[in-house]
């Protein structure tokens, strides 16, 4: 009994110490973005107290401002009170929308999170039978097809895709809804519970709302997924023809395996780790094609946020976005530690 | 014949019911959509209540739709049909009745008005409201300040019903600025209850929360994304507003708010491009409503205390050398009112604005430039600078100026300041050419120049203009203005007027429109200084 325990464990206890492990490691690199953040926005030209103190502001009302914002204070005790009300879980109060920037952060980072990973699947959808298919028949019209679609989708900035697939879809077809942001107008949002407003509204048993919730995630979601094909369909593509002409696979077919066997239970499962470094890569470049798409979809995201933040030299959500992204790149570093983990034995082992 | 047609109705009714499925939940849809304003915009507001800290222009419209002011202005129609505040005529809002004495205006309020918790509107409220106005700093004191509303003792609560605004001096501009958004009347028994030590006037509160006797109420605020109104069906500072209920939503990309219009989604929206308005009002499938701004003008601005715009010949020659017709056609698409180019002879007038009397002459700039000394231009290239915030017009404008001051020899770079460091930059008055914007609530020309011209600290003195003569006669306009002694009044204006044009410390080049386009069955649409909407007069067809 005793040493069936232990063999249990065994394989579990080195992921923890690999967990805990990258958990550690990425405490400086956070306290290094607290700083290098608070600086940069400090150094960032123009004067919030003049931009907030609005129209016909005389120099005393500026001064006032100023004042009431705390800005007139050394940069020290600026960056100690900051740090401390970090500590609260404070991230301060944005000016230009006059929130506290932790709750517009709560029920932002849903609505660029559903988007985003919505995104993600469509192009998963795409980009991985597509890659597969081009690397079983190397050269061929369909290796081709891929390369061009993808390479295109590349190319054509995000904005640009959006506006052209409103254009023909909203505008001229009249297919989809207006480009009103997640929800049309006349809807509500279902109760919250994760954010997500597809799972909430099945949560809700709303079943209308999850249909006109994903009728305004259409386009924004094929706008991100057409432009991130292109390293997900390459990277499925270049790994499949390293795995496939390998000697195991040679093996496989001479076994008598049958093809979808030896393509997907082998050679796919052998080629999915640098696939799924792509897929975090590719999923963190979209959380920062992302602060487009939503000014051309009107999505309320923390991308959009931030821009019109830096726009108005707001510093807290500038701050806030930062961090939050950062905390974000490192959980979802972790997430691919794991998922290696759980692809290869042999990082656990060598963890 | 009577089974078939039954079974043919059978069959479209079914029909019916599949399509339109579900029945009952697009019917209320319809209803509701009818009851509902859609509003489309670039920016929402920060903050709901005009006196907060750096409650920006957004805010401003929520602030007059959900609270009431004592006074507001009757409408006048302009010759294009568009209602127009018409700022010489007062109509009460919250007061019944409103009676200047010499030294003071009382006012009696309405003695059924509610706030929309139901407590009744009494003169305390009024003077806390105007205390808090004069006490918190920042753009709502400023603007008290412009009517000499400056400190609490000037509010008086006579008894429940009854108020006493003392002058603190005369001014012309006292009861006027009592028609602003700024003085409007908040419920203080429940601010304060809200109100903190650091926070005695309740603005966190207030900053989230709609807390007026006005005709709407914010029901959901999501910053940046949308607002949401719902009427007061108990408003009683004028007829009950026919819309139920107003969704302005932010829509950042222009194109797409076009987009909304076009396929009929959105009912309103007001800021778009030029070129935009333009095709629209050609294609004539929506309202399009185009109203110069009040007291507003486009212009360059040189800075008179550094060379070479220190010297008036160079201003001449730059007057001469602005390309104002391409200016208007180019970048306006005709959607201003010129202020370049009146006739020699013509007089100067009682009025602002008023064009003047320059044009582009390239020859004539050139010998402006000769007589100056700078026969073959500048030794440095001179920087244009303009606010990134508004880049949609300025841009444009910089550059053509930038090409034509290149053709009378004088070289230019093109400085773009981000929209939060503009006002920074104005403040330092070192900028030595720029373009910018004006424009005064209230409508009066030794009001604009005061702001503009004075030599004063204020910050729209862009040009650092400094000149006794100008001070003496906008400061004699303002004491004739307050004795109501006309002649001396005209006489000051004028003055002020022509020393601005021989001057030229800056080139007025149009006054710009406020352009509200609009679905063909949405009517009701109002001009007021502010250039918001006022959701209380439109009407769904």
């Amino acid at each position: 009994m005793r040493s069936k325990g232990r063999q249990t464990r065994g394989p579990l206890a080195p992921m923890m110490t690999l967990i805990i492990k990258r958990m550690t490691m990425a405490i400086p690199s956070l306290i290094g973005v607290v700083i290098v953040t608070f600086l940069l926005t400090r150094m960032l030209p123009g004067d919030p107290a003049a931009y907030f103190a609005g129209p016909a502001a005389t120099p005393q009302a500026i001064q006032e401002v100023r004042i009431k914002l705390g800005l007139d204070k050394p940069l020290i005790q600026q960056f100690s009170r900051y740090v401390l009300d970090l500590a609260h879980g404070n991230l301060g109060t944005s000016l230009t929308t006059g929130q506290p920037v932790i709750t517009e952060l709560r029920t932002r980072l849903p609505a660029s999170a559903e988007l985003t990973l919505l995104g993600l699947l469509v192009s998963i959808a795409i980009a991985v039978p597509v890659g597969i298919l081009a690397a079983t028949r190397p050269n061929s019209l369909l290796d081709h097809t891929c390369r061009i679609i993808s390479t295109a989708g590349v190319s054509l900035p995000v904005f640009f895709t959006g506006l052209i697939l409103i254009y023909v879809f909203y505008y001229l077809l009249g297919w989809a809804p207006a480009p009103l942001g997640r929800l049309d107008v006349f809807y509500v949002a279902p109760p919250q519970v994760t954010g997500f407003y597809l799972i909430d509204s099945l949560i809700g048993g709303d079943p209308q709302t999850f249909i006109a919730a994903l009728k305004q995630l259409v386009l924004p979601a094929l706008t991100l997924g057409v432009f991130s094909l292109a390293p997900i369909a390459r990277m499925t593509r270049a790994s499949m023809l390293a795995v496939l002409s390998s000697d195991f696979i040679r093996t496989a077919r001479a076994s008598g395996l049958s093809n979808w066997t030896v393509v997907i239970t082998y050679a796919f499962r052998n080629a999915m780790l640098p696939v799924i470094t792509t897929l975090g890569m590719v999923f963190s470049f979209l959380l920062g094609a992302n602060v487009l798409v939503e000014k051309v979809f009107a999505w309320p995201g923390i991308g959009s946020y931030a821009v019109e933040a830096l726009l108005a030299s707001d510093f807290a959500p500038v701050q806030g976005f930062v961090l939050t992204m950062a905390v974000m790149y490192v959980a979802l570093n972790l997430m691919i530690d794991i998922l290696y983990g759980l692809i290869d034995p042999r990082v656990r082992l060598e963890a | 014949m009577r089974r078939r047609e039954f079974l043919k109705s059978a069959t479209a009714l079914t029909a019916a019911g599949v399509f339109s499925a579900p029945g009952t939940w697009s019917r209320a849809k319809a209803q509701s959509r009818q009851e509902t304003l859609l509003i489309v915009s670039e920016s929402g507001p920060n903050n709901l209540d005009i006196h907060g800290v750096g409650t920006n222009v957004p805010g401003y419209e929520v602030s007059w739709n959900c609270y009431d002011r004592l006074i507001s202005h009757e409408m006048k129609t302009l010759p294009n049909g568009t209602p127009y505040y018409d700022k010489t005529k007062f109509k009460p809002e919250l007061a019944d009745d409103m009676n200047i004495g010499d030294m003071s205006v009382t006012f009696k309020l309405k003695k059924d008005a509610t706030f929309q918790d139901s407590t009744p509107v009494t003169a305390n409220d009024v003077k806390w409201s105007f205390d808090r106005a004069v006490t918190v700093g920042g753009f709502p004191t400023f603007q008290m300040s412009a009517g000499s509303l400056t400190k609490p003792e000037q509010f008086v609560v006579v008894d429940d019903h009854t108020f006493r605004v003392d002058f603190a001096k005369k001014d012309r501009l006292t009861i006027p600025d009592l028609a602003v958004i700024v003085p409007c009347v908040v419920n203080s028994e429940l601010v304060k209850k809200h109100a903190t030590a650091e926070d005695p006037w309740g603005l966190e509160y207030t900053k989230l929360n709609t807390v007026g006797s006005g005709a709407f109420k914010v029901t959901n605020w999501t910053a940046g994304s949308q607002v949401v109104f719902e009427r007061n069906n108990n408003w009683k500072g004028g007829p009950l507003p026919k819309i139920k209920r107003v969704i302005w939503r932010m829509v950042p990309d222009a194109g797409n708010r076009r987009a909304l219009l076009e396929r009929g989604d959105a009912d309103v929206s007001y800021d778009l491009p030029n070129k935009d308005l333009a095709e629209l009002k050609s294609d004539g499938k929506l309202t399009i409503v185009s109203t110069p701004y009040s007291n507003g003008i486009q212009y360059i601005g040189m800075n008179v205390q550094h060379p070479p715009f220190d010297n008036v010949k160079v201003r001449y020659a730059v007057a001469c050398a602005i390309p104002y017709q391409k200016i208007m056609d180019a970048v306006l698409y005709g959607l201003a009112k010129p202020m370049f180019g009146a006739p020699a002879d013509a007089p100067i007038e009682v009025a602002w604005p008023q064009p003047h009397k320059f044009n582009t002459d390239l020859a004539k700039a050139k010998q402006f430039l000769g007589e100056a000394g700078y026969a073959n231009g500048f030794q440095e290239p001179i920087q244009i600078s303009f606010d990134l915030g508004f880049a949609g017009v300025n841009e444009p404008i910089c550059v053509l100026v930038q090409e034509s001051l290149a053709q009378i020899g004088i070289q230019t770079t093109i400085n773009k300041v981000p929209g939060a460091n503009w006002r920074t930059e104005l403040t330092k008055k070192t900028m030595p050419l720029f373009t910018n914007v004006f424009s005064g609530w209230l409508d009066y020309p030794e009001y604009f120049f005061y702001w503009c011209y004075h030599s004063g600290k204020s910050i729209f003195n862009t040009m650092n203009y400094q000149s006794s003569a100008i001070d003496g006669l906008i400061d004699g306009a303002r004491a004739a203005a307050a004795n109501g002694d006309a002649a001396a009044y005209d006489k000051d204006v004028k003055g002020f007027v022509d020393l601005a044009f021989t001057d030229v410390p800056r080139i007025p080049l149009y006054q710009p429109y406020v352009n509200v386009a609009m679905q063909k069955n949405i009517s009701g649409y109002q001009y007021w200084f502010h250039r918001r909407l006022d959701y209380r007069s439109f009407e769904k067809g």
